[in-house]
């Protein structure tokens, strides 16, 4: 039956909510993965990953295995390297890493171990945000479980390997989930992005070759080491393998987390895993995948959710946790709390985002507030054309450009009315409860 | 806060705290990036980070505090000014804007007469906008010190508040 095994990542997640201990974890099939990975060659799991086509689940949807292999080797490179879990889980209405973090701690120690060796790292850190007090405590004992059964630490199971996992709780900031300034952060400095190159994978934490992966990017690495790519193929209904932990919330029926084949429809997830949307309530359109997402109207809703789909729907996957925009919240209202949290978490670092993001959060509220004038909407959209990434020093601006940029292409008749009525037109239910 | 209070707040740190710190430094390998830890660890003993106790944290570092503080005023929940008793983190991102969380920021202004960024006369309460928790599929959420709410609504909203005394 193992051979059926259809939803990897969650299998092991057990009702009650408290997760497998090691005991637990190894009667379920835990760590086999990573006993099969150490008669393998480094270079042979990195094949394995590379021909699994698992891609980053973090938002940039990058091939795992290529970025494993950007790391040098050989007798020339670097001896120290670091292995590093993004798991600052912070991006907007997106919540998958929390459940596997809480709920599958071993599963991510597993992942990890299996990875370094993958990169022959003798170190690893995983970096939680620190408002997951739960993932933190559960990560770390289970390091501790893992290290008295000798997954952890010096000669792993008598293969020779060595690594020392490091749990690390973040001081709480966006811009720590991304990985350069995941970095810097670790290193204890004021956690700005770096400039590239040099990349990561040569020049990352203290200047040692470096990969920074995604939690639940990593979570399917036993598993295709268990059973292989062919199978890990096989789970999903696009090109890329796997599966993908899609989420929804809003005003739906049943808000929550499934666990699908990659690719599986927007509609599919909206109507049948979130139940519809509740009584009352219609959904006009969607952030398919983060606050750095574009929305996706109803129109492209049968849209498959992966990489390559949703591109050609103007969006992207991003974390595959969608928001619905129901009829009842007011689509600029829903912009100016997006680019009010861009501009907060902007780190400031160059000009463009720290004095560009601002200028959009108090154009948005003053259309929202009735104070619109009639060229706004020309300098919101040369804000979308001009933060891009070629004139910023990273990804967070053009990531606040996306909504805005749909939003103002599909709700252009409603940023439009607002200026021309000198009001909220949703004013009477936007501040309410429901 | 009572003289007693402030007094201790402003006196060195004890040696078993600087014995902490510098277990901390040991175990990060390059000093500095123990920062974050040993920040949090002053924060959870006097609730916040006062400029003596950075400075006293950046020596044992070998930072320079200017440098630390670059580090500690970056971040959301390091807290460089007292706080109340209890941190009330009310989610202000997309998810829970849409659920409703205007209008719990409302009930709480009304029962606590705190605007976000505000501590009650009494000192029971801080109240501080969080970014996105990650619990969108109870929106809207929050915490309070370190405990998780969700699916908050009016009534619910103030039997949680009891709690907090």
């Amino acid at each position: 039956m193992e051979k059926q095994l259809t939803a990897p990542l969650t299998a092991m997640i057990q009702p009650g909510g408290m997760p497998l201990d090691v005991t637990g974890y190894e009667h379920a099939g835990g760590y086999q993965g990573l006993r099969k990975a150490l008669t393998m060659t480094p270079e042979a799991i990195i094949a394995e990953v590379k021909r699994s086509k698992l891609r980053g689940r973090g938002g940039g949807g990058f091939p795992t295995g290529r970025k494993w292999e950007a790391v040098p080797t050989g007798p020339g490179a670097p001896r120290q390297r670091y292995l590093v879990v993004n798991a600052d889980e912070m991006e907007p209405c997106s919540f998958k890493d929390r459940l596997l973090l809480e709920r599958t701690p071993h599963q991510m120690i597993e992942a990890v171990i299996i990875s370094a060796f993958a990169i022959q790292a003798d170190t690893a850190y995983i970096f939680v945000r620190a408002e997951y007090v739960l993932a933190i405590q559960r990560l770390t004992r289970a390091a501790a479980e893992a290290q008295s059964r000798g997954y952890l630490g010096a000669d792993i199971l008598g293969s020779g390997f060595t690594l020392t996992i490091h749990v690390h709780a973040s001081g709480g900031r966006y811009i720590c989930g991304e990985s350069s300034a995941l970095l810097t952060a670790l290193e204890g400095r004021r956690p700005l992005p770096r400039s590239r190159p040099p990349r990561s994978a040569m020049s990352g934490l203290w200047g040692k070759p470096s990969v920074v992966n995604n939690v639940e990017t990593l979570c399917n690495v036993p598993h295709i080491i268990t059973r292989g790519a062919d199978w890990f193929l096989g789970l999903s209904r696009c090109a890329d393998g796997g599966t993908k932990l899609y989420g929804m919330s809003g005003r739906v029926k049943r808000p929550g987390l499934w666990e699908l084949p990659l690719g599986t429809a927007l509609i599919e997830i909206l109507e049948e895993h979130a139940g519809g949307m509740q009584p009352g309530y219609e959904c006009r359109a969607v952030l398919p995948g983060g606050g750095s997402t574009a929305f996706v109207m109803r129109d492209d809703f049968d849209v498959a959710m992966d990489f390559t789909s949703m591109r050609k729907v103007g969006s992207s996957v991003g974390t595959g946790n969608i928001l619905a925009l129901d009829d009842r919240r007011c689509p600029v209202g829903m912009l100016h709390n997006l680019e009010h949290f861009f501009a907060q978490e902007s780190c400031g670092w160059c000009t463009p985002c720290r004095d560009g993001l601002p200028w959009v959060e108090r154009i948005l509220a003053a259309i929202e507030a009735g104070e619109g004038e009639a060229g706004d909407l020309d300098t919101l959209a040369h804000h979308v054309s001009f933060l891009h990434s070629d004139s910023t020093f990273c990804d967070l601006a053009p990531g606040a450009m996306a909504p805005l940029g749909s939003a103002l292409k599909h709700f252009r008749a409603e940023f439009e009315q607002h200026i021309r009525e000198k009001r909220c037109p949703w004013h009477d239910t936007a501040e309410g409860w429901a | 806060m009572s003289t007693a209070e402030q007094d201790r707040k402003e006196a060195p740190l004890e040696a078993g705290l600087r014995q902490e710190i510098a277990a901390l430094a040991q175990h990060a390998g390059h000093k500095r990036a123990a920062g974050t830890d040993a920040l949090k660890l002053v924060q959870k003993h006097f609730g916040y980070v006062s400029d003596r106790h950075l400075s006293e944290v950046a020596a044992l570092l070998e930072m320079t505090p200017a440098e630390l503080d670059s580090v500690a005023t970056f971040y959301n929940l390091i807290f460089r000014r007292p706080v109340g008793r209890h941190v009330i983190l009310l989610c202000d991102s997309v998810a829970c804007w849409v659920m409703g969380a205007t209008a719990a920021r409302a009930q709480l202004h009304e029962r606590l007469g705190i605007h976000p960024g505000e501590t009650t006369a009494d000192g029971r309460f801080t109240l501080l906008p969080i970014v996105c928790l990650g619990h969108c599929d109870h929106a809207p959420a929050m915490m309070i010190d370190e405990n998780q709410y969700g699916d908050l609504d009016p009534a619910g909203l103030d039997a949680i508040l009891e709690g907090y005394k």
